[in-house]
């Protein structure tokens, strides 16, 4: 447990002393706050649909560019440095590794959602909001960033250049993204799987305020399996 | 020897990339309290062994123990047993060095009570005391590894492996790194790497010299140097007319004095003059004799001096294979 907080406070350490997190909360502010309040003018109510549903470009859209970004390094440049045999050769798992580097990816994104309740306290202002469906949006953009982060990660663990770590992250996560959209060209017997696997399907569920344990198990499945990939390919290192 | 004192034990360890195999079948062991070194050309596998026994890499086959425990099986408990320095120093470049070594101190678990003193102490040790608040990446490369070797040291291991401490690093800087692993030789165990002979010479109490993966000497430095080749002489003589056959001729001269076995030119100091270098024959020590033979034959001598380098002999002939036999 100590080991994962220490790794973790290295990793937010890395990303608070340099421009990387002040540039991911900034860019998520700005865009998701333009977003929210065009299309606040323009339907004319206090609503945050705009703000927790996924759509081709929305905040959560954002989100998998960004955990991609803040996540291509993380275990990537380690390699290439060669760090990690430095870290792997100190008393401390790989399991430990993995998740204090993933609770920093976490954290990041998660402060950058943090940030956002300015936004959903000016929109509660202007009129009067439903509360459900902003603390199941919250909740699930969570889920969202964090099987996101999971996925960045292990890609991340796949090879020494961020650069492909970036993209095959963001591939990844933009497919599993745009699927959702993309079913209605789909057979008609594949489709219920791609709306399935889907990570926007399950958002989409969240944003109208339905807090499904089917779509929390989605991401906590996501999430557990990626990072279990993620510690795997790290021991592979050792073999 | 009894167990207990047995702290590094390689049993048949052999590691292969893809078809090549990088270590084979290789067993030696290190006592609590020795400093050992590990010799051998590029590529030989010393990183790779050194790898194996902190548990970074798995063996194919065989086993590393460190204080008894299998490091395959006791990653973690072996890994606290010891501090490694890989080749090269890999640091976080972007930490301050102060940063680093807490960061450090947390993964090793230092009592947080006495942490901040133990950190001091390190670094007073290792000479980091007015580089703590400066990047690591902004560092010489001397002081990078002394965060290296600081960082191996912070939780007070017995044991000490590092790969290559001195490489890259220029003379004054490795006087300095040899002097502090000689002090940390005294109350603990080392295991380092070289590629560099003196380097052996000037710190271990034994030597393992790796050729191609496979161990080719275990033994003190003395009785690497004893071997079959006597002492070497170095002699620089003015050279009396055209440098090739002044040298030929003088090889011919040398060649039978009393003791001298092999005679071979190198480097003379420019000027006209011609440099040999004389291997004697058992133990004898022909200085007496080659002198005679210069005033008899009116060599100007400009230098004779006799050195034990015959640990380089040893090691060409071990790590090359074609070893010349000097009788
Ligand atoms: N990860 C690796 N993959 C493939 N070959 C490797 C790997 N690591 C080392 N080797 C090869 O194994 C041999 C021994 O390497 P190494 O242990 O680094 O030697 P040394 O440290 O003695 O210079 C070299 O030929 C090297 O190319
Ligand atoms: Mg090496």
């Amino acid at each position: 447990m100590n080991n994962i907080i220490a790794i973790t406070k290295r990793e937010l350490r890395g990303y608070f002393d340099s421009p990387v997190a002040y540039i991911v909360v900034v860019v998520f502010l700005l865009v998701s706050g333009w977003m929210l309040f065009s299309s606040l003018f323009i339907m004319g109510r206090a609503d945050l649909r705009p703000f927790f549903s996924p759509s081709p470009f929305s905040p959560s859209m954002l989100l998998v560019i960004l955990s991609a970004a803040i996540t291509m390094r993380l275990v990537a440049e380690e390699r290439k440095s060669g760090t990690l045999e430095m870290l792997t050769t100190m008393p401390i798992k790989d399991s430990e590794v993995v998740l204090g580097k993933f609770l920093a990816g976490l954290g990041l994104l998660a402060s950058a959602l943090l940030f956002t309740a300015a936004y959903v306290l000016t929109v509660a202002a202007l009129g009067d909001l439903d509360w459900g469906p902003v603390i199941s949006g919250y909740l699930g953009l969570l889920l969202f960033s964090g099987a996101l982060v999971a996925m960045g990660i292990m890609c991340s663990t796949w090879t020494s250049n961020q650069i492909v770590a970036f993209i095959v992250s963001f591939i990844l996560g933009a497919g599993l993204y745009y699927i959702y959209w993309l079913q209605f060209f789909l057979p008609e017997f594949i489709a219920p799987i791609a709306e399935y696997i889907s990570v926007s399907f399950h958002l989409d569920n969240m944003a109208r305020g339905v807090i499904d344990s089917r779509d929390v198990l989605y991401y906590l499945t996501i999430t557990g399996g990626s990072l279990f990939l993620a510690v795997r390919s790290l021991e592979q290192q050792h073999a | 020897m009894a167990e207990s004192q047995v702290l590094v034990e390689a049993q048949g360890l052999a590691k292969r990339f893809a078809d090549f195999e990088a270590v084979k079948d290789l067993s030696f062991s290190v006592k609590r309290g020795e400093v050992v070194g590990i010799l051998g050309p590029n590529g030989a596998g010393k990183t790779t062994t050194m790898r194996m026994l902190t548990g970074y890499l798995e063996p194919n086959s065989g086993k590393a123990c460190i204080g008894g425990l299998d490091v395959s099986k006791e990653r973690l408990k072996a890994q606290r047993m010891l501090g490694y320095l890989p080749e090269n120093a890999p640091l976080y470049d972007e930490m301050m060095v102060v940063d680093y070594l807490r960061f450090v101190a947390e993964i090793r678990q230092l009592d947080p009570a006495t942490r901040q003193q133990k950190l001091r102490t390190i670094c007073e040790r290792c000479g980091l005391m007015d580089v703590l608040g400066k990047d690591v990446g902004h560092l010489s490369k001397g002081y990078r590894q002394r965060v290296g070797l600081a960082q191996a040291l912070l939780h007070d291991p017995d044991l000490l492996i590092l790969d290559e401490p001195t490489s890259g690093l220029d003379p004054n800087q490795i006087i300095e790194i040899r002097k502090l692993i000689k002090e940390l030789g005294q109350d603990k165990t080392v295991l380092l790497s070289t590629h560099i002979l003196p380097e052996v010479q000037a710190t271990c109490d034994r030597i393992l010299i790796i050729s191609n993966g496979k161990l080719v000497a275990d033994d003190t430095p003395e009785a690497l140097t004893a071997g079959e080749s006597g002492a070497v002489i170095q002699v620089v003589v003015k050279s009396a007319g055209a440098l090739e056959q002044e040298a030929a001729r003088l090889r011919e001269l040398f060649e039978k004095v009393k003791g001298v076995g092999r005679v071979e030119s190198q480097e003379g100091e420019g000027n006209g003059t011609l440099g040999f270098r004389l291997t004697a024959q058992g133990n004898s020590d022909p200085r007496a004799e080659l002198f005679g033979c210069a005033v008899e034959h009116e060599l100007v001598l400009l230098n004779m001096n006799k050195e034990r380098v015959s640990l380089e002999d040893t090691f060409r002939s071990l790590t090359l294979g074609e070893g010349e036999s000097h009788e």
